[in-house]
């Protein structure tokens, strides 16, 4: 309430002398004229100060950040993809490393298996070779062998033949002594 | 009168639970004229400080990840623009500043007015009556502009039988015109009886017996009435958009 | 004693309030009672909700104001 008395006539017939209200104050019309003006220009000028500045520069912040943010999405799907592009080609290239050892590997088993067989089939050449080799100096030695013991056969008959005092004749002996290594 | 039954006794129980609701002049003690710079224009021109503090400053950094209060300036933007675009679609958008002023005025003028020792300007019939006013003339005159006649098919409840057509068509057009009325009854009343119920709640605080309780009482009313401030001024906005709908797509 | 008469009005006209709160809580319980319901269904019925709760308390506000004026302005 006021504390000052109030002028009963400026004041209208809305407020008693004690500074209180006479009836509702919402239904004192003297104050309606004031009231209605300045609500009015208050709108007026929060509309004139939303819709020219406060509104269009939310709406800008609002599409900027969803701008950005679409933005960062499509970026972070692109590293993804990328991402994944380059663990394909991290597992491509290890598969083709794979393949190529498994190739290598093979070939190398497949020369050592070719260097050995023919390894194996020259020293089989080389022994089988020897062998004939050895074959026929074992002939040989035999065959001389063989005359070596007609021949000391043959000088042994002849003196045989000397020694019983005989003449050794040298064609009958020979032929004596072949016959007998026939025999 | 009961100002004067129970201050004229002297007595230590006074209520003058409705001066707060007194139009003062600010300077000297003249009468109040149309054009009177009063305590109404000082709470309505803190309004439009309070809105500028809200929506304008913590906005102009621009900043793409918000501070505090731009978060809060970007919640209340999208709040009721989302609300409008649900009640009525993408037509509805274009008015979008006529329901934030709106929307803003409210909020902000309540908010202002649970201050201690401030002026409610919405808990006057003369500030509500013309808010409600202009949403009524705005939606009939679009209503008109934009279906022409069509506009009429509102009160016509086609899906009704034919015979009831006609007395459901006057309920229809009193309730239209009922609409402005509770629509700003609904907010000056709601606003200005909180205001007095803690007003006279501490009344009796004067009584020493009973102060803890009527001390305890206002808290508890003052933590009811700031809801009431934010859900009057939600319900007034999407009343508005209702009847924004009903302009737009008059067809039930 | 007309004022007298004016405050036993105003005193029964104040029970519109309470037939208001009845009103009010019927919706919300209501509301709560469905979206127990259906939890999904209730975020896109809250303004709905917001809507009926207005409508209800006008009524009350009606019965408020007609007590204000028998106190006040009568």
């Amino acid at each position: 309430m006021a504390t000052e008395p109030v002028n009963e006539e400026v004041a209208g017939s809305c407020v008693d002398a004690g500074g209180s209200a006479i009836g509702m104050p919402q239904l004192c019309f003297d104050w309606f004229p004031n009231q209605i003006f300045w609500l009015v220009i208050t709108l007026v000028v929060i509309f004139l100060v939303l819709s020219r500045v406060a509104l269009p520069r939310i709406a800008a912040i609002l599409a900027e950040r969803k701008g950005t943010i679409t933005n960062d999405l499509a970026a972070a799907e692109d590293l993804k993809a990328k991402a994944v592009e380059a663990e394909e080609a991290y597992n491509k290239a290890l598969a083709d490393a794979r393949a190529e050892a498994q190739r290598i590997a093979a070939e190398a088993r497949a020369e050592i298996q070719s260097g050995l067989d023919d390894a194996i089939a020259k020293a089989d050449a080389e022994i089988a070779a020897k062998a004939a080799e050895s074959e026929k100096a074992i002939a040989e030695i035999r065959a001389g062998a063989l005359e070596s013991i007609q021949l000391v056969a043959k000088d042994t008959a002849a003196e045989l033949v000397t020694a019983l005092g005989g003449e050794a004749d040298a064609k009958a002996i020979d032929s004596a002594v072949d016959a007998q290594m026939k025999g | 009168m009961a100002t004067e039954t129970t201050a004229a006794e002297g007595s230590s129980l006074v209520f003058h639970p409705m001066d707060q609701f007194i139009v003062k002049p600010l300077f000297g003690d003249g009468a109040v004229g149309m054009f009177t710079i009063t305590n109404v224009t000082l709470w309505l021109f803190l309004a439009i400080v309070a809105i500028v503090l809200l929506l304008i400053w913590p906005t102009s950094k621009r900043a793409i990840v918000p501070t505090r209060m731009q978060s809060v300036a970007e919640l209340a933007y999208g709040f009721i623009y989302k609300m409008l675009e649900d009640i009525c679609g993408k037509e509805g958008v274009k008015y979008f500043p006529y329901v934030m002023t709106l929307f803003m005025f409210i909020v902000c003028a309540n908010f202002l007015g649970m201050i201690p020792m401030s002026f409610t300007t919405t808990s006057h019939f003369a500030v509500t009556i013309p808010l409600a006013l202009a949403v009524f003339l705005t939606v009939t005159v679009l209503g008109f502009v934009k279906n022409g006649a069509g506009f009429l098919s509102l009160f016509w409840v086609s899906s009704a039988p034919l015979a009831l057509r006609p007395i459901l068509a006057i309920i229809e057009l009193i309730s239209y015109f009922v609409r402005p009325v509770s629509h700003s009854i609904r907010l000056a009343g709601n606003v200005m009886a909180g205001h007095a119920v803690i007003k006279v709640f501490a009344g009796f605080a004067a009584i020493a017996a009973i102060s803890p309780v009527s001390v305890l009482a206002i808290t508890a009313m003052y933590g009811l009435e700031v809801l009431v401030s934010f859900i009057q001024a939600y319900v007034f906005t999407i009343l508005t958009c209702v009847y924004l709908k009903d302009a737009l797509h008059p067809h039930h | 004693m007309e004022g007298d008469l004016a405050h036993i009005g105003a005193g029964l006209a104040a029970i519109g309030s309470g037939a208001a709160a009845i009103g009010v809580g019927n919706v919300a319980g209501n509301f709560l009672a469905g979206a127990l319901r259906n939890p999904s269904a209730a975020a896109s019925q809250t303004a709905t909700l917001f809507i009926g709760i207005a409508f209800a308390e006008a009524l009350g506000i009606f019965a408020f104001l007609v007590s204000l004026l028998l106190m006040f302005a009568v």
